[in-house]
């Protein structure tokens, strides 16, 4: 069992550029049934084998896709978005780094008008069943099927997590990437609340960072509604106050979004957060062998 | 992105903001005719920099008794005031110990401020929405009021799409116990930040203080703007405004060559692809008992060009005693990034020591490529036994 994506998933490529199809056949080669790519102008054509579309709609018509990830370049990422949601594209997965925020605060109020649209990202891996479906650009090999729901503001710190848990024998029920941005798609109480409803899921990694307060919300959520083991780890406890650490939504700000802070919630609330990120498979295999 | 007081408070007015009269200056010949042209009334001086907290500042090595921001009465004065803030380095909480050049005053015709307030425009992520804060406790503690009564800010979420509503413009200049025809010269500043918030994508847009005059007018004395960097191809108009000279000369660098870096205090140079992984290798380091250097982001991939910049970026802050690269190779491989480890090693000719840990796809072909090489370069398997080896080479190193 997974959350949101599985060996039925149909994918669509916007933005089939030089990354856009790259990373698309990437996700063919895993075994994801990438069914087409939108450029527009392009439509009719098809390049390594994906049949291109103009529109998202004439490929939604087409191919019956159901999932989609973006590529599409900042300017016209929003825009790319919103054309996925309207023509009914029920999982849209944004990989696109670099989007206004404004943008994304338009988009996000026009889907809250779509609730069976779910938006993971933007500036984010994607999201993995492993054995099944990647939908995005992490490195599928290293991720093994298995019981552990993984939950990440990163990229490739959530890399090394899979790498550790794969490492230990502890597979994936799904890792989704929710993005480094400060206004994004699905947060942390989303992905939570899904995995403690997928049977195939039995305990849950969360990888978090500096910045916002959506970590601090996640614990009092996991108090309340996850009965499910949770471990988490921080990235950012030496990072100084007011300096973007890379990511947009990684800034310390107003006495807000310190790690320490963070770990502190999530540890009265329950969690085993890792110290180390070098301990992040031991800490959830401990919490494993506790439980049972 | 941010910009000087004077171009934020330009950028109000554009939208039809009541802002007090001010010339902007760059000698002391200049401020003295400023100050000549409002009729010799009462200025303030106030310094051009970037960094917050400038009125508490000093301009070290002057002996001054001022900061950064001076209200003066006599010509006299005024020039001998210029004259310190243009050549003094100006020090503030924000700036660090070396301080900051002033090369930019603004010479504001001084007002006789009756009450003073806060206004400020911010992304709020939980709603995901901006929004306009407003408090009657306005002027320099505003984070403290902030901290220890949040309930006396006022806030009201703005539409990305409408900007803030004339009747929101009017409910929080009620609130804020404004009066007469006042109420209406504060929902027109009040809509002009919202404006040039939403119009020029700013993250952050703040006037504080906002004053009532003796003469019961309202008026921006004080502004502050930051921009969202992801939209500045859109505002060419904005992106000029960019001050190169505020900016830390080594960020500014690595920012050209398309990687994020970030400076610290420390001793341990690091080199990462990511930036959840890059500010976890810092993490370690602390963990294992060394202090960062800095923070610095290559990026999914990792070219020998990026590489290479990198290097001579660290190299070149003589803090730093030993080097970690912490590269986790996902579609990137790993003997790739170890051909362009190698030809940067080459090229930037190192002289402390560098700690290597490569991990993912094709990882035993990159470290045999380090191993082979006969560099003096230290490998190491996992990140708990990246960060010793780099804490125990900077310590042999001091």
């Amino acid at each position: 069992m997974s959350i949101l994506v599985d060996k039925n998933t149909r994918v669509l490529c916007q933005g089939m550029g030089k990354a856009g199809t790259f990373h698309a056949l990437g996700c063919r080669d895993y075994g994801t049934q990438i069914v087409g790519g939108v450029t527009p102008g392009k439509g009719g054509t098809e390049k390594e084998g994906i049949p291109l579309f103009n529109t998202v709609y004439e490929a939604v018509r087409k191919t019956g896709a159901n999932a989609t990830m973006v590529f599409v370049p900042p300017p016209g990422a929003a825009d790319a978005i919103l054309e996925a949601a309207d023509a009914g594209i029920a999982l849209i997965v944004a990989i696109t780094e670099g989007i206004p925020v404004l943008d994304m605060a338009r988009v996000k109020r026009e889907l809250a008008k779509k609730p069976g649209i779910k938006l993971i990202g933007p500036n984010c891996p994607g999201i993995i069943t492993p054995g099944q479906c990647k939908i995005g650009i992490m490195p599928g090999y290293i991720h093994k099927p298995g019981p552990i729901g993984i939950i990440s503001r990163s990229g490739t710190l959530t890399y090394e997590a899979v790498f550790q848990l794969s490492a230990l024998g502890l597979g994936q029920s799904t890792c989704i990437g929710i993005g480094g941005d400060p206004i994004i798609g699905t947060n942390q109480i989303d992905a939570l609340k899904m995995f403690q409803e997928d049977p195939g899921t039995e305990a849950i990694l969360m990888m978090g960072e500096i910045g916002g307060t959506a970590e601090e919300e996640a614990a009092a959520y996991i108090k309340k509604h996850v009965t499910k083991p949770v471990a988490a780890f921080i990235a950012g406890q030496t990072a100084p106050p007011g300096k973007r650490m890379g990511h947009a939504g990684a800034i310390i700000s107003g006495g807000t979004g310190s790690a320490g802070g963070k770990i502190r919630s999530l540890e009265e609330n329950g969690v085993a957060v890792a110290k180390s990120p070098a301990d992040l498979g031991i800490t959830v295999q401990k919490m494993l062998a506790g439980r049972r | 992105m941010k910009i000087h007081e004077y171009q934020a408070k330009e950028l109000l007015a554009a939208e039809g903001a009541a802002v007090p009269p001010g010339k902007v200056v760059k000698s002391v010949e200049e401020a003295l005719a400023a100050f000549d042209s409002f009729g010799g009334s009462a200025v303030v001086l106030k310094a051009q920099v970037h960094a917050g907290g400038r009125g508490k500042g000093t301009f070290i090595g002057s002996g001054a008794d001022f900061g950064g921001v001076k209200y003066l009465t006599s010509r006299e004065k005024v020039g001998s005031v210029a004259k310190t803030m243009l050549a003094f380095p100006l020090q503030t909480k924000q700036t660090g110990p070396e301080g900051q050049k002033v090369s930019t005053l603004l010479v504001q015709k001084a007002a006789d401020i009756a009450k003073e307030y806060y206004l400020g425009m911010v992304l709020d992520r939980a709603s995901g929405l901006p929004v306009m804060m407003a408090s009657s406790e306005g002027g320099v503690d505003i984070e403290e009021v902030a901290a220890h009564s949040p309930e006396k800010i006022l806030k009201e979420p703005v539409s990305p799409e409408l900007g803030l509503a004339p009747f929101q413009a009017r409910k929080l200049a009620f609130e804020l116990g404004f009066k007469g025809d006042q109420v209406t010269q504060a929902e027109g500043i009040m809509r002009a930040l919202s404006k040039v918030f939403l119009a020029k994508d700013c993250s952050i847009a703040e006037i504080n203080p906002l004053v009532v005059t003796k003469e019961g007018c309202v008026e921006a004395l004080d502004a502050k703007m930051v921009f969202d960097e992801n939209a500045l191809f859109r505002h060419p108009e904005i992106a000029e405004l960019r001050d190169e000279t505020e900016e830390d000369p080594a960020e500014l660098r690595a920012a050209r060559s398309g990687l994020s870096f970030v400076r610290m205090d420390g001793s341990i140079g690091c080199l990462v692809n990511g930036a959840g992984l890059a500010m976890s290798t810092m993490d370690i380091i602390k963990y294992h008992g060394g202090e960062p250097a800095n923070f610095l982001d290559v990026g999914g991939g990792a070219s020998k060009d990026q590489v290479t910049e990198a290097f001579r970026i660290l190299l070149s802050d003589s803090r730093v005693k030993a080097v970690l690269v912490n590269i986790f190779g996902g579609i990137m491989k790993c003997d790739t990034i170890a051909q362009a480890i190698l030809a940067a090693f080459k090229e930037v000719g190192f002289h402390v020591p560098l700690v290597v840990r490569l991990e993912g796809t094709n990882v035993e072909a990159g470290r045999n490529l380090l191993a082979d090489s006969g560099l003096d370069i230290v490998t190491a398997s996992g990140m708990a036994d990246a960060a010793q080896k780099v804490v125990d080479a900077a310590r042999k190193k001091n």
